[in-house]
């Protein structure tokens, strides 16, 4: 996490003086708010930031915390130590597309320094650094929590999953034209978390229908990987 | 009650009691850094570690609860070797600065580290660093040496009332700050630098001038406010070098303001060493002897009647009873100790005391505060009404300047108006104080000393009695002083005699001329220009106000440099110690006073403290009884009639916190928290000094 910097970040960036929720997003703050009992009004800090930072494009300026906290009733130091606590909310501005590539072990076992050679290819940039465009921020995270997956990277909201070096290059290259977003998930067009050669178990239990389940022909909704799933548990239990 | 053993003790303690309390009982101490027994349970810093018969692991003694059958063994190979790599783990990431460390000799890690720490550490890599911290004018940081026990925080945050500290990031990048770089804004926060088990937070005053072992240390009792707080003062030489709480469960518990802790360096400012007397317009430093001849000189052909004494807020009781026998002894009735006017009856004593005790607000079940925001005019009694607040179901009301006292209040209204609906019962809070088992009425000098005061205190006692104040076994009319002199002066009598004019009657009387010559015994916050006239002795320790509108200087002894008996606002009568000698000429004030008596050949009784003090206690007896809270009797105080709502809002007596009385306008470090410190604590733009 790159939050070390942040500290002098507060004093010298560039902050916006005010904050506040959109119409749109006060009905939702209400919505959220009404789900907590009556004076327990705070445990709605981590929905209300991540509110917050999205309508922030993306990262939360002092002035949005400090508003969430008076929504809250909470004394300010509180939602500071959330929001530093938490990697996933932004303390400084991040780019259009907030890349994140994991480089923790079952990452780097398969392959993520390879990844962030393709990041930083097509952006140009190192971790921590944002283009010059404003277009994209590289962020080097611990764990997306797809390492069935790996190599993981999260643009945004969306996950990235098998990765190659070539396939990573493509999905960033096509994101930064603003092209038809690739689909998300995993680039080697295996199907949720699935053995990526093919079904290992139940094979005769399924029949047919999980000896097509390689990894050429699974390009089919994902729906379907459930049914597989489901299928190799019922194996495992005879 | 469950039965346990800890090391083969057999113990029996209440259930939730936790291990190491438990332990404690035993006589067994468990080290331990995160723990403190007045503030939450946090169980972060694992020192504390114990093996407990049947557990997995050894475990965290603070915050285990105790159980029946329970084995503990707190020095068994396990426990002692579990401690050892916490302790280990701890100085990884902290420097070995410990030679230029403030905190060196009185370390809970240096201490620790004797005992649990390995002659050399393992650790090669680079040791973590972290930036100082702007914490205010105060308390300094050196955060490398922080070990995240988060007791500062919990400190701020529960005790004090003003979260403004927290912890940031998480794991090796975990930081204590404001993460905005703020002051903090507590009048207390220098117990953070007490609590701090490392050298994290140390005092910025106090910065490496003295080391803990070079300290003498006499205990003594505060009185730059009236909650009396129980202190130690560290001299070396002739010199305090700080002031640190002491332990008074009754008073302050371990805690202290800030002004009280901070404000010893203005003793060593402005101070006056040497008498003086105005010759020709200019004030010439003389002999004692010289002085005590320009006082005869000009008093002894005054009729009684043309001569004044005014008490200022710092006087001890022995000077202020020498005083009043000298005074007597010249034939003046002209004496006050109320140099600002409050309307106080010093023949009904539950009239002028906080009744129900410090200690006793945490039973106190609803509160009404009038005139008053005892957050500045006494930080460690405002801890305890929010102590009580965190217990709950207590109803706070509060009539005056709105302010954060650190606990919500209803805030009623400025206005008088308010007060007098309460009176009538009409207002709703009339019957939440009627309803409560135990109500209280906070009365503060605010609505005191303006010029309806007497009517406020009148109207304040017809709430008591209506309302259920004061019941058999409960008090719950309390006045909240500022004036660490105020009690003790009510107590002895130092008020006008028979005929005798009180502080705005002398200031009058002094322009007219018929008042000729005033004795101000350290009194400053009155206004000095009525006194132009008249021949004014001024008797204190700094060169403040009314030194400078003084004929004759006698040079007083402060606070730490005499011992001197002073009543608290509850009336618990405390002593002060002396701690070093007063500077140059300066002597003890009640020595000053006798000299003077016998060069007016009026000598009073008593050669030594020891005999003024049998003197004080045969005319007053309650002097005899030392550092006991009684209420006082029940009476008929007070006047009848309409509040004035033309008087303005309902203020404070203090508009600044941290310069209050000649030692903390003096001080250096009290004035950089005037500058730097928010503007909380300046209710408008008057300084102290405007008195």
């Amino acid at each position: 996490m790159s939050d070390m910097d942040l500290r002098e970040d507060i004093k010298t960036m560039d902050q916006p003086e005010t904050f506040a929720f959109s119409p749109e997003n006060q009905a939702e703050v209400a919505a959220i708010v009404a789900k907590y009992p009556q004076g327990r009004q705070r445990s709605a800090v981590m929905p209300l930031l991540d509110m917050a930072q999205r309508q922030s494009s993306g990262w939360l300026p002092r002035a949005a915390m400090d508003h969430v906290a008076e929504l809250l009733g909470m004394p300010p130091v509180r939602v500071y130590e959330v929001a530093t606590f938490y990697t996933m909310y932004n303390l400084k501005p991040v780019g259009r597309l907030h890349v994140q590539i994991c480089t923790n072990v079952p990452c780097w076992l398969r392959g993520a320094p390879e990844i962030v050679r393709a990041a930083q290819d097509v952006l140009g940039v190192a971790f921590g650094q944002t283009t010059e465009d404003g277009a994209a921020t590289l962020t080097e995270v611990e764990c997306l929590g797809a390492c069935a997956n790996a190599p993981v990277m999260q643009v945004n909201d969306d996950l990235y999953e098998d990765l190659t070096y070539d396939t990573a290059k493509a999905v960033l290259e096509a994101l930064l034209k603003g092209e038809t977003p690739p689909i998300a998930g995993s680039q080697a067009g295996r199907r949720g978390a699935c053995p990526c050669h093919g079904a290992t178990t139940l094979k005769d239990l399924a029949g047919d229908y999980v000896a097509q389940d390689s990894v050429k022909e699974s390009a089919k909704p994902k729906a379907k990987a459930k049914t597989a799933k489901s299928a190799e548990a019922g194996k495992e239990t005879t | 009650m469950p039965k346990l053993t800890i090391d083969g003790l057999d113990v029996d303690v209440p259930a939730g009691t936790s291990v190491l309390q438990a332990a404690e009982q035993l006589g067994i101490e468990i080290p331990r850094f995160c723990y403190h027994e007045r503030l939450p349970v946090a169980a972060n810093c694992r020192m504390c570690l114990v093996e407990i018969e049947k557990m997995p692991k050894p475990v965290a003694s603070c915050a285990m609860p105790v159980s029946e059958g329970m084995v503990v063994k707190t020095q068994s190979d396990v426990a002692l070797q579990a401690r050892k790599d916490v302790m280990e783990l701890l100085l990884i990431n902290h420097p070995l600065d410990c030679p230029i460390c403030d905190q060196g000799g009185e370390c809970d890690l240096q201490d620790q580290a004797v005992a649990y720490g390995k002659g050399r550490g393992r650790y090669t890599d680079d040791k973590r660093t972290v930036t100082e911290k702007n914490l205010g004018p105060l308390v300094k940081t050196a955060m490398t040496r922080c070990i995240h026990c988060t007791r500062c925080v919990r400190f701020l945050t529960e005790i004090a009332g003003v979260p403004e500290l927290g912890m940031m990031n998480r794991g090796e990048h975990a930081e204590i700050t404001t993460y905005v770089e703020k002051a903090l804004t507590s009048e207390l926060s220098g117990n953070i630098v007490d609590l701090c088990p490392v050298g994290a937070l140390t005092s910025k005053p106090y910065a490496f001038t003295a080391r803990p072992w070079e300290l003498k240390k006499t205990e003594s009792i505060d009185v730059l406010d009236a909650v009396g707080c129980a202190i130690r003062v560290d001299t070396r030489g002739n010199q305090v070098m700080r002031v640190l709480p002491r332990l008074n469960e009754d008073v302050n518990e371990e805690w202290l303001g800030d002004k009280s802790r901070h404000a010893c360096d203005g003793l060593l400012k402005r101070r006056l060493d040497t008498p003086y007397v105005r010759r020709n317009g200019h004030l010439q430093a003389v002999s004692w002897p010289e002085a005590f001849a320009a006082i005869k000189e000009r008093l002894s052909d005054l009729p009684g009647a043309a001569i004044a004494a005014i008490a200022g807020d710092l006087a001890d009781a022995e000077s202020m009873f020498a005083l009043k026998q000298l005074m007597f002894a010249l034939g003046s009735p002209n004496l006050d100790c109320r140099q600002d006017g409050a309307a106080l009856d010093p023949k009904v004593s539950a009239s002028y005391r906080f009744n129900t005790s410090i200690a006793g607000i945490e039973e106190a079940d609803a509160l009404l505060i009038v005139g008053s925001n005892p957050r500045i005019e006494a930080p460690v009694l405002n801890a305890r009404i929010r102590k009580r607040y965190l217990k709950g179901d207590f109803k706070i009301a509060h009539i005056g300047t709105k302010a954060d006292l650190t606990y919500p209040v209803q805030h009623l209204g400025e206005d008088v108006s308010v007060f007098q609906a309460i009176v009538d019962g009409t207002h709703p809070f009339f019957e939440t104080l009627k309803s409560a088992a135990r109500p209280m009425i906070i009365l503060g000098m605010g609505a005191l000393s303006r010029d309806d005061g007497a009517r406020i205190l009148g109207a304040a006692r017809h709430v008591s009695e209506k309302a259920g104040l004061v019941v058999d076994g409960w008090n719950g009319f309390n006045v909240l002083h500022t004036a660490a002199a105020r009690v003790g002066g009510m107590e002895l009598g130092f008020v006008p005699g028979p005929n005798g004019l009180d502080t705005q009657g002398i200031l009058a009387a002094a322009r007219r001329g018929d008042v000729q010559a005033v004795w101000l015994l350290g009194a400053d916050q009155i206004e000095t220009n009525s006194l132009d006239r008249a021949f004014v002795i001024y008797q204190g320790h700094h060169g403040d106000v009314g030194a400078q509108v003084a004929d004759v200087i006698l040079p007083g002894a402060a606070y730490t440099e005499k011992s001197g008996t002073y009543l608290n606002t509850e009336g618990r009568v405390q002593r002060t110690r002396r701690a070093v000698f007063p500077p140059g000429e300066a002597r003890e004030d009640w020595k000053i006073i006798r000299a003077v008596s016998e060069a007016l050949d009026h000598t009073l009784p008593f050669d030594t403290l020891e005999s003024l003090r049998a003197a004080l206690e045969t005319a007053i007896p309650s002097f005899a009884v030392l550092d006991v809270a009684t209420p006082g009797v029940w009476g008929d105080f007070g006047e009848n009639g309409a509040l004035d709502s033309g008087l303005g809002a309902l203020g404070s007596a203090i508009s600044n916190y941290y310069m209050t009385d000649p030692i903390s306008r003096a001080s250096p470090t009290m004035a950089r928290c005037t500058l730097e410190i928010g503007d909380h604590v300046k209710a408008d733009a008057r300084t102290g000094t405007n008195g």
